[in-house]
């Protein structure tokens, strides 16, 4: 597939502010008290056309799912079908007010109580609160439950156990919340139990899981690792990034997890927005939901209302209920699925990855044996014996249209090349990924090495931005008329 | 159910083998949910369900308090619709994210602009985390246990902050404000700075919709503490921004510049601070470089600080954020320009006030209730338990203001009103009557 992406040298919003509409500073009201007002405002006043075609210029220089495959290993990049969208615009869902008196709620509050009960099943717990943001969030969560939990009974745990392979937010997040983190070395991919049973000890609170791992491992010997957290007094979280593996197959609750989170951005198919918003539940078991986040929704007959009566809650994670416009969405993806849907869609989502990593095995070096789920990872460590990085390949990649895999993580694997197809691929799309990959393994080093050459800019410099520290219009002006000064300074 | 051909290119019998490592014990046969549906069902479904709920574009609606309305130009949901920006995925890769690059330095630059920060990330989850943020960068930037924060901050975003001083064992110390004018109490601030204080925050306009005019002052007071300082970033297209007056950190909600409110979330939390501060900030953020050809281009960058380098010792756990909230919030402050956003804050700075009259005429109401200078919210004593007054109010198909009962009972019975473009000149006269009936 030839591929070129739209390439334009477009302005800077405050640069395209056209000549005649300087200088027109408004003059600020009275209203305001003479100590605090302001002087001046740099905001440019544009004409909507300029607007208009600016962000679609810039639009056009960005790649999305909707535009092609994004085989982005632990992102769960899966197309977004378009009746989300429709309905999550709605008035009724956008135009509310989250302090708006209950009775003028009942619509919202019905979505998410429903949405609440669909997420134990499909997990396998008894009590989700919608209130994180984010995957990140729910770990914060999970972990502050955790640490009231441990307190409620009067202990003080310090050290959370996190696996190598886990994803860098277990850590950050037991950070947090004010653990220790304990690594945990895998042996061929895996959690030991000798090594688990090692570390684990009375000062453990809890260790995190992502099953399957981010190799796409399935941790086989689940049940025992959760007897060992158990019977140390620690309790077992579910990282819920890999959730779209195993719907209607096993669950959470089925392994003995105690809270898991859910990443609806991931398996239950709301868009990214380039970054978020996204939506983290937690779910628990019954004897921890005394600690979920406030407000809990409750039905009383057909009524939803608030409850902020839970004295042993770990408060609030963020302001209000939880991010509305991604539960909506997730919801219209659970109903419009079923029961028997999600579990389709993960019998689609690890053949789809396993065909591919059939194909691409015998290209690239596949670590470790067993069998792979949704996911795999792959090693470039061949590529490099010809001097090509994995970052040089991930960048080739662009060129054919492709997104890049996520590259050197986890990072026991050398040179990681991390790839997830998810269930909403074709067979067509993956063969014409694994011959982009064949394809970019027999090219010449230095086209690979100088990658990408079809995007809308070459390889960008990171460094330098890492150096250079410009994070606004003002900064770069200043730095760009510096750096034009040094030039016709420089001698010759 | 796979297909006999995937089945075939697999080279398996049946599906079931894709899933033999899950333990026996640990298997289910499915998931107890009701069969799926078809589009046109879904919509009838959602239909009847949202039916149920009335919105600000069915009663007038005076709330505010962190989550507000307001116009957003036609342009700014066209720009959102489009699929390359809301199907994209963080822009890790920069050669092929460069619309959504530039259009997030463009939020931080119009951010930068409005707060005087050198460094605005690319949005946190929202204002209260943000906070919760900020009160622990300051943590890393001095020592202490306590973080002094005023009372006539928002109540919501307090206890976000609470829970995120737990992890690092910090108390909370409440700053008092005048009773006269809602103002911070100066001389209580003073009591309260000790070398054991690591942090102060306060709200400008406060969550009563005070502004806070002494800040030189103030600044003066805290001296080196780390300052962080909350704000609507309306209103310092009016006010001057808190880089004035000593603030290393600014922080602050956005959402509302070109968003819904979705009841509640998604929201998009600011996020800056001072040049020096940058490498102890949390969240993404993206910087300017250039190309391998020496074009202009950009990147996310100090991606050191974040967990997916630092694991455990990044400056925060962040990694799913707000991005399409930002692209939101740079396509409104791109249409509405200098003029229309100095016009909208003005507008709204004039129907409070208008309101807030309208009201002190009303026999036993007192409004405003602080005798200061408001942004566009402000708070009122009422003559009668204000949960029933807002009962009252919903009866009659006005949606009042928030009750400040259960979080500032000293203020008796009072509710904080909100007022802004979106509320038009009837709205005001029906909710002045009502108030006029009820009491």
């Amino acid at each position: 597939m030839t591929y070129r992406q739209a390439s334009y040298d477009e302005p800077i919003l405050f640069e395209l502010e056209p000549a005649d509409s300087k200088g027109g500073n408004k003059q600020i009201s009275a209203n305001v008290p003479d100590l605090l007002r302001r002087k001046s405002l740099s905001i440019p006043d544009l004409p909507e056309s300029a607007v208009m075609r600016h962000f679609v210029r810039l639009s056009q220089m960005n790649f999305s799912v909707d535009s092609g495959f994004y085989p982005l290993g632990s992102c769960t990049m899966k197309y977004n079908p378009k009746i989300n969208e429709r309905i999550s615009r709605d008035r009724r869902a956008s135009c509310i007010h989250p302090m708006q008196d209950v009775s003028t709620v009942q619509g919202s509050l019905q979505i998410m109580y429903e949405l609440e009960r669909m997420l134990c099943k499909i997990g396998g717990i008894d009590a989700v609160s919608l209130q994180p943001a984010a995957g990140a969030q729910g770990e914060f969560t999970g972990l502050h439950i955790v640490r009231a939990y441990h307190e409620d009974l009067g202990e003080r745990r310090s050290e959370v156990i996190v696996p190598d392979t886990a994803h860098g937010t277990n850590p950050a997040s037991a950070a947090m919340v004010g653990y220790d983190v304990i690594e945990l070395p895998s042996n061929n991919g895996l959690v030991d139990c000798n090594t688990l049973k090692s570390v684990v000890g009375k000062n453990t609170a809890a260790l995190m899981l992502t099953n399957p791992n981010t190799l796409g491992m399935f941790e086989k010997d689940v049940l025992r690792i959760a007897d060992i957290v158990h019977d140390a007094g620690a309790l077992l979280y579910y990282d819920g990034a890999n959730f779209n593996a195993i719907m209607g197959r096993t669950n959470p609750g089925k392994m003995n997890f105690d809270i898991v989170h859910f990443n609806l951005h991931k398996t239950f198919s709301t868009p990214h927005g380039g970054g978020g918003p996204g939506s983290g539940p937690i779910g628990v078991k019954r004897e921890l939901e005394p600690f979920l986040p406030v407000p809990r929704i409750v039905k009383e007959g057909e009524r939803y209302r608030f409850s902020y009566d839970h004295p042993k809650s770990i408060g609030k994670v963020r302001a209000y209920y939880g991010n509305f416009a991604v539960l909506l969405r997730a919801y219209v993806y659970i109903r419009m699925n079923g029961g028997n849907g999600l579990r389709d869609i993960s019998a689609r989502a690890v053949a789809n990855s396993d065909y591919l990593m059939r194909r691409l095995e015998k290209k690239l070096d596949l670590p470790f044996g067993g069998r792979r789920m949704h996911e795999f990872v792959l090693s470039g460590s061949k590529l490099k014996e010809k001097g090509i990085r994995t970052l040089d390949f991930a960048k080739r990649l662009l060129d054919y249209g492709v997104h890049a895999p996520t590259v050197y993580f986890p990072q026991i694997v050398e040179e990681a090349i991390m790839i997830e197809p998810t269930e909403t691929e074709s067979l067509r799309t993956l063969d014409e990924f694994a011959s982009a990959v064949e394809s970019i393994v027999s090219e010449p080093a230095e086209i690979v090495r100088t990658a990408p050459h079809n995007t809308a800019v070459k390889r960008v410099d990171e460094v330098k931005a890492a150096r250079d520290l410009i994070f606004s219009y003002r900064a770069l002006t200043e730095h760009e008329s510096m750096e034009a000064q040094r030039r016709s300074q420089a001698p010759g | 159910m796979l297909t006999p051909k995937m089945l075939q290119a697999l080279g398996i019998s049946s599906e079931e083998e894709l899933f033999e490592e899950i333990p026996e014990k640990a298997r289910i046969a499915g998931i107890d949910l009701p069969p799926g549906i078809g589009e046109e069902e879904m919509i009838e479904e959602i239909d009847a369900i949202l039916s149920k709920n009335r919105t600000a574009e069915d009663m007038p609606t005076f709330l505010g308090g962190g989550s507000y309305r307001h116009f957003a130009p036609a342009v700014v949901g066209e720009i959102l619709s489009r699929s390359e920006f809301y199907t994209s995925y963080t822009p890790y890769q920069p050669e092929a994210s460069q619309g959504m690059l530039q259009a997030l330095f463009e939020y931080q630059s119009f951010m930068s602009e409005l707060t005087g920060m050198d460094a605005v990330n690319s949005g946190m989850y929202d204002w209260s985390t943000a906070l919760g943020e900020a009160a622990l960068m300051c943590g890393r930037m001095k020592h202490g246990t306590r973080f002094l924060v005023a009372r006539s901050v928002s109540p919501e975003r307090k206890a976000v902050l609470k829970t995120y001083l737990k992890g690092i064992d910090a108390s909370i110390k409440e700053i008092a404000f005048d009773p006269e004018t809602g103002r911070l109490d100066m001389g209580d601030l003073r009591r309260n700075l000790s070398d054991d204080v690591f942090g102060v925050y306060l709200e400008n306009p406060n969550y009563f919709g005070v502004f806070e005019e002494e800040v030189d002052e103030m600044s003066t007071v805290i001296g080196e503490t780390p300052f962080v300082v909350g704000a609507d970033p309306l209103s310092l297209a009016l006010v001057r921004p808190p880089s004035d007056y000593g603030a290393d950190i600014v922080i602050g909600e956005s959402h509302h510049f070109g968003n819904s409110p979705y009841f509640g979330g998604p929201l998009i939390g600011v996020f800056g601070c001072r040049r020096e501060h940058v490498r102890k900030m949390p969240g993404r953020i993206i910087g300017a470089t250039v190309d391998a050809a020496g074009r202009r281009a950009f990147c996310m960058t100090l991606q050191t600080r974040e967990q997916h380098i630092r694991r455990g010792k990044a400056t925060s756990n962040i990694c799913t954020n707000e991005a399409l909230m930002a692209v939101a919030a740079c396509a409104y402050l791109a249409s509405m320009g200098r003029s229309r956003l100095i016009e909208v804050a003005e507008v709204n700075i004039e129907k409070a006030k208008r309101l807030s009259e309208m009201i002190g005429r009303i026999d036993g109401y007192r409004s405003p209730k602080f005798k200061a200078s408001h942004f566009n919210e402000f708070v009122i004593g009422c003559p009668l338990p204000v949960d029933r007054l807002g009962k009252s109010l919903i009866d009659r198909g006005i949606q009042g203001g928030i009750s400040l009962k259960s979080d500032f009972g000293e203020l008796g019975e009072a509710m904080l009103l909100a007022v802004s473009e979106m509320n038009s000149e009837e709205d005001l006269k029906a909710l002045a009557k009502a108030l006029e009936a009820i009491r």
